[in-house]
């Protein structure tokens, strides 16, 4: 099957001459449709600013990103509004990622900006209630306001806002990591049911293992900004190829809450 | 409810009383501000009116009520439209950065370096003495204050998450700027305006005491000072009364900024 996005020799340099920062050098991947795939690394691996570029929020220094057979940074700016509906971004902070100063059901329509012939009135209301149902709210919470809600909440809500436009792709970008367990559970079971009912694919970026463990199909890891291992999961945490790999799985506390699921 | 500052119940009580005095200046006074009655000439306050008569015999209450519509329409109107300029300088440098920021910078730097009243003696050779010179000169002092706070604030909100999902939703640098930046700094810019409009009283009324603010026989509460400095020890009543109201309605304007900052501060409630 064809990759739905395929990075290719992506890097992306920050300073000039001896100061430079390679933050992402030379990252190569991959992903089909239906596919959730894990970029793990430590702090400063470079995981977000591939997250942010994959999403168009940042310019690579080089290398491509090819979206559905598409450059992305070859496309007019037309094009590329038309292009961003197929993907979308769940953030890290879900305190930081809605705006307190707009109702739910705003925030949750806001990329329909790039659809003009979305709906509007009632039939954006009911849109919008419905994906609240969808992520385990209710179509009421559209007329709240973010502070209303617990972190777990909110995320839930972000996770309605990046699917308003259908998006093949999602990003995750630590979606997880500030929420605690049981709330990180039902968010990770979101994504997989999202998955199963969809066939979306995920390009799940995280420090956590066990989220890896939980819920990817393939790994990538990433050290310094380079792609240091990447497999099957199961492949890569049960016989880590790298060093590196094997000493950031030594690294992790055992999620023994969340436990393991077996792998089809 | 959370309790309410109590900087800003007293600051917004004396604003209350002083815009409430400016407005009802406009259909009724005691006496006719600018009324002379030179037998009744420099009488304490109590018996000829509440507040005395002043050198020519007129009422110093009116001239205060009367007073207090100049000065606050100059200030308000004044901090309004340099406000305006400013904020809008300030979040279009903190959207655009680059080239652009340091060029809208460099400008603030330039207009801070003219005081009003210097502004007003330049304003004044052109234009001469007058509500607009006021206007125009305080005006061009309220812009650069404006425009360093709604870009420092402005910075803060464009690094947040939902500026990104905005961006990713197709939207520009304007229309992020109006639906995020704006209503997420607003508080900031209406402290600011509240404590601005004070500075912009003090402005005015050092402009009048000048002689390069408003003309007689308008009544203004800097030109009360400085008309009557030369009766204090006559008549102190006349330097008392304008530089109380002065001194009030500042006081006032900075207890009601102080108390909206603090009902606004973060850190005393809830999040967002």
């Amino acid at each position: 099957m064809a990759a739905l996005l395929e990075v290719q020799n992506l890097s992306r340099h920050f300073g000039l001459g001896q100061g430079v920062v390679k933050a992402l050098d030379d990252v190569s991947i991959s992903l089909t449709k239906g596919e959730i795939l894990g970029v793990v690394g430590e702090s400063g691996s470079g995981k977000s600013t591939l997250a942010r570029i994959v999403m168009g929020l940042d310019q690579p220094t080089s290398g491509r990103v090819i979206m559905d057979r598409q450059d992305l940074f070859d496309l007019s700016p037309r094009d590329l509004r038309k292009a961003r509906r197929n993907f979308q971004m769940v953030f890290q902070d879900p305190y930081g990622s809605l705006d307190p100063r707009h109702r739910v059901g705003r925030i949750i329509a806001e990329p329909l900006h790039l659809d003009p012939r979305a709906p509007k009135g009632a039939a954006r209301r009911d849109m919008v209630g419905k994906l609240l149902e969808d992520v385990g709210l209710s179509a009421a919470d559209q007329d709240r306001h973010p502070h209303e809600f617990s972190g777990g909440q909110r995320q839930r809500i972000a996770v309605a806002r990046a699917l308003i436009t259908k998006p093949r792709l999602l990003v995750a970008d630590e979606a997880t990591s500030a929420l605690d367990l049981t709330v990180q559970k039902q968010i990770l079971q979101l994504i997989l049911d999202l998955r199963d009912e969809h066939g979306i694919s995920v390009l799940f970026i995280t420090h956590n293992i066990g989220v890896v463990d939980e819920i990817c199909d393939t790994v990538a890891v990433m050290q310094n900004g380079r792609l240091v291992e990447t497999g099957p999961a199961r492949q890569v945490l049960d016989h880590p190829a790298q060093s590196y790999t094997r000493r950031l799985l030594a690294a992790e506390p055992r999620l023994d809450v969340i436990g393991r699921r077996s792998r089809r | 409810m959370t309790r309410l500052p109590k900087s800003l119940i007293i600051g917004a009580i004396i604003t209350a009383i002083m815009v409430g005095a400016a407005l009802l200046s406009r259909v009724w006074t005691p006496a006719d501000p600018t009324g002379m009655n030179i037998v009744a000439r420099l009488k304490p306050p109590g018996a000829a009116g509440l507040f005395g008569t002043d050198q020519i015999g007129r009422d110093v209450l009116s001239i205060i009520m009367a007073g207090a519509w100049t000065s606050l329409g100059i200030a308000v109107v004044a901090t309004v439209i340099g406000g305006g300029i400013g904020t809008l300088l300030g979040v279009t440098a903190a959207a655009k950065g680059g080239r652009l920021e340091r060029l809208v910078m460099s400008f603030n730097g330039v207009l801070f370096a003219f005081p009003p009243i210097l502004s007003a003696i330049l304003l004044g050779a052109l234009l001469g003495p007058g509500a607009l010179t006021s206007i125009i000169a305080i005006g061009i002092f309220m812009v650069p204050v404006f425009a360093r706070v709604t870009r420092a604030a402005a910075i803060q909100i464009w690094a947040r998450d939902y500026i990104n999902a905005a961006r990713m939703a197709g939207k520009g640098d304007a229309r992020i700027t109006m639906e995020h930046v704006l209503p997420n700094i607003s508080a900031q810019i209406i402290v600011q305006l509240a404590i601005q409009t004070g500075l912009g009283i003090l402005s005015e009324a050092g402009l009048s005491f000048l002689g390069m603010g408003v003309s007689p026989p308008t009544p203004s509460w800097g030109r009360m000072l400085s008309e009557s400095q030369t009766f204090l020890d006559a008549a102190p009543h006349l330097v008392l009364a304008p530089g109380l109201a002065i001194a009030i309605t500042v006081l006032g304007l900075n207890l009601l900024g102080d108390g909206l900052r603090d009902l606004t501060d973060p850190r005393r409630g809830q999040n967002g």
